[in-house]
């Protein structure tokens, strides 16, 4: 609430109300934008945030409320009207075609032409650029389906950037960036707003938002509670502002681990294309991670090892061997996977929750021929309990949940199989701190219990903060592990890039 | 900190939209009744509309079959070539007299047909998975070579089934009545019971919606994606076995061109129905109320004077066009 208006902002919308049904998801928003600020909006999964940059972007209209421009009024009915006056979103989720290059996808609807026929040198050479900007590599030619998540984020976010904007919002978009892309992004918004351009910033990374952000605004539950300039609050407060209690230890205690049998022995495992050689143990009750960065195959290595990708190698479970040719074979087998791709892996988004909680586990809720729906139904009920999936209403469709609370459906849907070995990939990717500290501690639980855990994630705090062991992979091999003292950024990060910590200094 | 809300009276908009979907083509079937009303008193009377309804059975049970391809993603445009085929093996196999006995013959020709038609399902179904070819070129391939195969049996002429014990025998599955509903009529509601059952109630079912609406989520769930598939084509041969157990008995006859243009027919009445072609939902009860909207339509426009006969292929084109908008308008708001 702090009144440093030196001009008026770009953008300021006043009793911004939203409701979907009967449930209402944002109250009374007051929010502005100035030119050359990078305001960070935080806040709980399901608070609202995402709604609301919508609703500034036109794709949602509000209930109630109105959005001025330079002092008028105006009203978005369309993302398109919402470009027209300057104002872009990058999408939480991606949007982009799958069967288009990167290239394509960067000029879609905009595609710098020759005469009749389309540039595409031009247009490979503008999206090459684009992407070096954010500090990646990736090649414009490549078909976006063949890319991982984090590099669809990249891409979505040079197309973006592309439009000429006044105002770019952001949402989540270094979720699943290791800390090298990060980096670059935060570089690039740093640059665009010295150009004096506004920018909302949405992020669950509160040291990030501390280093980014001018001012900050907290949600919580579609209401603002919250607007400060960022130089007066900590990450412990931002934590505390938008959880509504101390959030002071995010990873549990873990027993140090004892000499236990191996469950999971990989032998030499090869993924065509993306890991070679790999060669790994996993012990009863322990928590091995995995890291390393975009593009390392470890990923790919887990696809291979639960038969979702063709692959070779020895595999044993429990000393026998095991070779799963599909899913259902692992899963049998008690290895699930749960992929960082939640959208398009993970769960049917124009479905409801019952039916995305039993999809893998329907023999459970199966008697005789027929599908026992009370059954599912408290076994959903359960599930929003453990899991404390924040829904307005239980018919809802899982594409509807807010991210993080997709992420928990997901976790429920797996854990119903009852696995011995989880591997799970990203597992807190847009999740809020508070939540997060619930899924440490669940999986942690899950370790207790004796079951065997494999956690693959860019988010090096997390792996550190959670795994027994870390082992490391560059460019499809596993390169090294680290244990003990030794688990620490400078020592993965050395062996992720292939470079000591002095060099790359 | 917040509570998780999770009981609330009444159901959102989104579940709403769901059912306005699914009804929507009864009110349709409901609109057009009174238009036959008014059209002709006649078209209201008992005997008309069971005459109506038995001869639309063909088509609504083959489309219960579309709708599980459908729904799973899948499309199978060999339906009609595989009526005429199935058929014309049935016939001669009937004609045959390799059974004395002519009820052991009727049954022992029913099987085979059951058999038969399961069998050039399943064709359709390895043919599009593990070759994996595109199902509108798979099914337009069997398609050609059901048709050709038929043509080629019966010389290019009709095939016909000979022995009158047996035509007496076979007639009543078609004209007979089971307390006083065509034997027909029965049929379409026991099979779409039957389908909704799956459909809806049994593990086979979900899994089949699953497939249809996110393949990867499917195969990342431990479904085996192939299988299931295969399977709604099988199930799309047994409908078509059962088409063709009520059809022999009409006609006693085949040719060439028996069944033609009827897969257009299935999956108009799919659409019509609230199935949605990019797969992912399916709706029996809506399938069995289009294949009725389609053949009511046609029986209007025969009963009334305003528009000749012979535009009912241009009506039922503007029915499906109509019937997508209806879906588009209703999904949007
Ligand atoms: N189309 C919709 N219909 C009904 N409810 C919706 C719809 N879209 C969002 N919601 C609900 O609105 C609430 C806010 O969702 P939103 O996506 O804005 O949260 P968020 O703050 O972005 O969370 P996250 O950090 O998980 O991304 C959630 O409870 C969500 O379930
Ligand atoms: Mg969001």
């Amino acid at each position: 609430m702090i009144a440093v208006a030196a001009e008026a902002p770009l953008l300021d919308a006043r009793g911004l109300s939203k409701t979907f049904g009967i449930v209402e998801v944002l109250k009374d928003i007051d929010l502005s934008v100035r030119a050359g600020e990078v305001h960070a909006i935080i806040g709980e999964n399901g608070a609202g945030k995402s709604t609301l940059m919508k609703i500034l972007a036109g794709n949602h209209l509000p209930t109630r409320g109105e959005i001025r421009m330079d002092g008028q009024p105006v009203a978005f009915a369309s993302p398109v009207d919402a470009e027209a006056r300057g104002i872009v979103l990058v999408h939480q989720e991606i949007l982009l075609a799958p069967d288009l290059s990167v290239a394509q996808n960067i000029y879609l609807g905009r595609e710098l032409g020759r005469g009749l026929t389309v540039n595409d040198r031009a247009m490979n050479e503008g999206a090459a650029k684009a992407i070096a900007d954010l500090g990646a590599d990736i090649d414009p030619k490549t078909v976006v389906s063949r890319l991982s998540i984090a590099q669809r984020q990249l891409v979505q976010i040079a197309r973006v950037l592309l439009v000429p904007h006044r105002i770019v919002i952001f949402d989540e978009p270094t979720a699943s960036l290791t800390p090298h892309e990060t980096e670059a992004l935060l570089k690039v918004i740093k640059q665009i707003r010295a150009k004096g351009v506004g920018i909302l910033y949405i992020s669950h990374r509160l040291p990030e938002v501390k280093e980014i952000a001018d001012r900050v605004t907290v949600l919580r539950d579609g209401r603002l509670v919250a607007s400060h300039a960022a130089a007066e609050l900590q990450p412990a407060d931002m934590a505390r502002l938008m959880v509504g209690r101390d959030v002071a230890k995010l990873y549990p205690d873990r027993h140090a681990a004892r000499a236990r049998e191996t469950v999971l022995d990989v032998e030499a495992l090869d993924v065509p294309g993306y890991a070679q050689n790999a060669s790994f143990r996993l012990c009863k009750g322990e928590i091995l991670g995995f890291a390393g960065l975009i593009g390392a195959g470890r990923t790919e290595l887990m696809e291979g090892l639960v038969g979702l990708r063709p692959a070779h190698g020895t595999v044993r479970l429990n000393g026998s061997p095991a070779h799963f040719s599909d899913v259902h074979g692992s899963l049998k087998a008690g290895v699930a996977y749960l992929s960082e791709d939640r959208k398009g892996k993970g769960l049917l988004l124009t479905k409801d929750l019952r039916v995305n909680l039993t999809l893998a586990s329907l023999g459970k809720f199966t008697s005789g021929l027929q599908i026992d729906r009370a059954k599912e139904a408290q076994a959903l009920d359960q599930a929003i309990k453990d899991f404390d999936i924040r829904t307005g209403t239980k018919t809802i469709l899982a594409g509807q949940l807010s991210g993080g609370n997709q992420q928990k459906l997901l976790l429920a849907k797996m854990m119903l199989l009852d696995p011995q070995v989880v591997i799970i990939d990203e597992p807190t990717r847009g999740i809020d701190i508070g939540n997060k500290e619930q899924i440490y501690k669940f999986i942690a639980a899950l370790a207790e219990e004796g079951r065997s855990i494999i956690v693959v994630s860019s988010e090096m705090p997390e792996l550190i903060g959670i795994c027994d062991r870390i082992l490391v992979m560059r460019s499809g091999r596993i390169v090294g592990e680290v244990t003990g003292e030794h688990m620490n950024e400078n020592e993965i990060v050395g062996l992720a890039t292939g470079v000591t910590a002095g060099e790359a200094a | 900190m917040s509570v998780a809300a999770t009981d609330t009276p009444k159901a959102p908009k989104t579940s709403r939209d769901w059912d306005m979907a699914a009804i929507a083509p009864f009110i349709a079937l409901a609109l057009l009744l009174l238009l036959g009303y008014f059209a002709n008193p006649n078209f209201i009377s008992v005997a008309n509309l069971l005459n109506v309804i038995t001869r639309s059975a063909f088509i609504a049970i083959i489309a219960l079959g579309a709708t599980y391809v459908i729904s799973s993603g899948g499309l199978d445009l060999s339906v009609g070539s595989m009526v005429a085929f199935v058929a014309s093996l049935m016939i001669l196999f009937m004609n045959s007299g390799t059974i004395g006995d002519p009820m052991l013959m009727l049954i022992a020709a029913m099987i085979l047909a059951t058999v038969l038609g399961a069998a050039c399902g399943l064709a359709n179904g390895l043919i599009t998975t593990v070759g994996r070819i595109e199902p509108f070129i798979a099914t337009l391939g069997t398609m050609g070579i059901f048709r050709g195969l038929t043509t080629w049996l019966s010389q290019g002429g009709a095939i016909t089934l000979r022995d009158r014990e047996m035509q007496a025998l076979y007639r009543p599955v078609y004209f007979g009545t089971l307390a006083g509903i065509p034997i027909p009529i029965v049929i379409i509601f026991v099979t779409a019971a039957i389908a909704a059952f799956v459909l809806y109630r049994t593990r086979y079912g979900r899994h089949l919606i699953a497939v249809g609406s996110n393949e990867d989520v499917a195969r990342y769930s431990g479904i085996s994606v192939n299988r299931v598939r295969t399977i709604a084509y099988v199930v799309q041969g047994l409908c078509v076995a059962v088409a063709v157990i009520l059809y022999v008995p009409r006609l006693g006859s085949t040719s060439a061109t028996t069944g033609i243009l009827w897969e257009l027919q299935a999956i108009t009445a799919v659409v019509v129905g609230g199935t949605a072609l990019r797969g992912g939902v399916g709706r029996i009860w809506g399938t069995v109320c289009g294949a009725f909207i389609l053949e009511i339509v046609g029986n209007i426009m025969i009963l009334s004077n305003f528009v000749s006969e012979y535009l009912i292929g241009a009506i039922q084109g503007a029915i499906i066009i109509i019937a997508m908008l209806v879906q588009r308008l209703l999904m949007r708001r």
